[in-house]
């Protein structure tokens, strides 16, 4: 079966610094996959890379069948970023943005509503302005923008960040759901402990090379192709 | 295209709205321009009255460079760029989104100008045709000159001081054309100033084109 993720001696330049420097990594459909490393290892960098959002400069890189380097628009639209940063705007009710960037997506109305009520927001905090939020709620916001798009492939950068207990349940929740739906998951988190209970496997990084991969527990069931057999868990040194 | 623009446009304006940062801040500001030349000139009141049109269309000008940087900061908060590339929009509906905004602020602000250049300066309308047809040209140079400008130096330190000097000396044509043929209207001779309001129609539509078409590389650069 194709992976989903495919990096394969992957480099990738911030400005003219490699920020990987020869990555691999395999990602299956269903899976999750966390990715643990100090400060500084390439972890934002290659969720950020797989989104299309930083260049691939040399290696093989192919996210959903897309080649990074030569059609990473198509790859844009089919996955889900949630970063450190929000992309909300301040002076917007949390309905407004959601359903701004919602439909920027050609998310339905539908989509958008059962984001929103996903979250938790659909009550008295749906017509607050997003900058008089708390910095959880205005997490939740941005999960459900990246909930109202539906992405195949979610991309969580540091996702328990900034979430009280029950928000983290609530997110970890929504990712087994999305998961179960056909999507899959690769995340970044310092939260190690609730991350790892999440994922299906952990591959560790190091000044942007892959140092090291396990398996938390077996490779899920392909859940798109039924016929095509369960990957490989290797182990890179 | 238009879908994308109309989605851009309306969030932009409603923030606008929300943030009454034009109501407040961009309004008054242009009024005390308008006033300050009035000042500064009003003991010879004949060259007032002569300045008039160059005096509105310099204000409109240092109006639409605040308008400008506030809607380019809009854009700059924190992962919206990223977001703004994740997502399906065309570059080229949320430029016209952009430019459309800024241009429907603009014209609002034009409006008051008109009301204060009448009350301070003593001038009388005429050629009400004209009039409006250059407002609209002109806005349209300037809101698609001002949007590809503010994508342009997004990001950079010295944004702030950096816009105002790429984007007056690429907006002299417009400021020049704008004052002719408002001198042509309110000089009674309406005929003399449609051939600038013509000039000033394919500014606007070579502005828009350029900025069409530059600005999904500036999102990819910036």
């Amino acid at each position: 079966m194709e992976p989903i993720v495919h990096l394969r001696a992957a480099v990738a330049l911030l400005g003219r610094f490699p920020a990987l420097a020869g990555i691999d990594l395999d990602v299956v459909r269903g899976e999750i996959v966390l990715l643990r490393g100090p400060n500084g290892a390439g972890k934002t960098t290659v969720l950020r890379a797989c989104a299309g959002l930083v260049p691939v400069v040399r290696g093989e890189a192919t996210v959903l069948g897309h080649d990074l380097r030569r059609d990473a628009a198509a790859v844009r639209r089919r996955v889900g970023l949630l970063g450190h940063e929000s992309a909300l705007f301040d002076e917007l009710p949390v309905v407004g943005n959601v359903t701004f960037w919602g439909r920027a997506c050609r998310a339905s109305a539908a989509d958008i509503a059962s984001a929103l009520d996903l979250v938790g927001l659909s009550g008295r905090l749906r017509d607050v302005p997003v900058g008089r939020l708390s910095a959880g709620q205005r997490r939740r916001t941005a999960l459900a923008c990246l909930l109202a798009r539906r992405p195949e492939l979610w991309l969580l950068d540091e996702p328990h960040a900034g979430l009280d207990n029950d928000a983290r349940d609530l997110l970890d929740g929504l990712v087994r759901q999305a998961v179960e739906q056909g999507a899959t998951v690769l995340m970044s988190s310092h939260e190690l402990d609730r991350a790892e209970a999440l994922a299906d496997r952990v591959v560790a990084l190091e000044a942007g090379v892959t140092a090291a991969q396990r398996a938390e527990r077996p490779a899920p069931e392909p859940t798109a192709e039924p016929s095509a057999p369960a990957p490989e868990v290797t182990h890179v040194a | 295209m238009w879908r994308d623009a109309s989605l851009v446009a309306g969030r932009d304006l409603r923030i606008e709205a929300r943030s009454r940062v034009t109501v407040h801040q961009v309004g008054p500001f242009a009024l005390l321009v308008l006033v300050l030349f009035a000042f500064a000139l009003d003991p010879a009141r004949q060259i007032l009255e002569r300045a008039t049109p160059g005096l509105y269309w310099i204000t409109v000008l240092f109006s639409a460079l605040l308008a400008i940087a506030r809607s380019a900061a809009l854009d700059e908060a924190a992962g919206v760029r990223d977001a703004v590339r994740l997502s399906a929009l065309d570059p080229v509906g949320v430029f016209a989104g952009k430019a459309l905004a800024v241009a429907a602020e603009l014209l609002v602000l034009e409006a008051l100008l008109a009301v204060g250049v009448i009350i301070l300066y003593g001038a009388e309308p005429a050629g009400v045709g004209l009039l409006v047809a250059t407002c609209l040209a002109a806005t349209a140079a300037i809101a698609s000159t001002g949007t590809l400008y503010g994508a342009l130096v997004s990001g950079l330190r010295v944004r702030e001081t950096l816009l105002p000097l790429l984007l007056l000396p690429v907006l002299a044509p417009v400021l020049i054309g704008a004052t002719r043929a408002f001198e042509a209207a309110l000089g009674g001779a309406p005929a003399d100033g449609w051939p600038w309001c013509g000039l000033l129609a394919v500014f606007a539509i070579l502005y828009s084109v350029a900025g069409a078409l530059a600005y999904g590389t500036l999102l990819e650069a910036s």
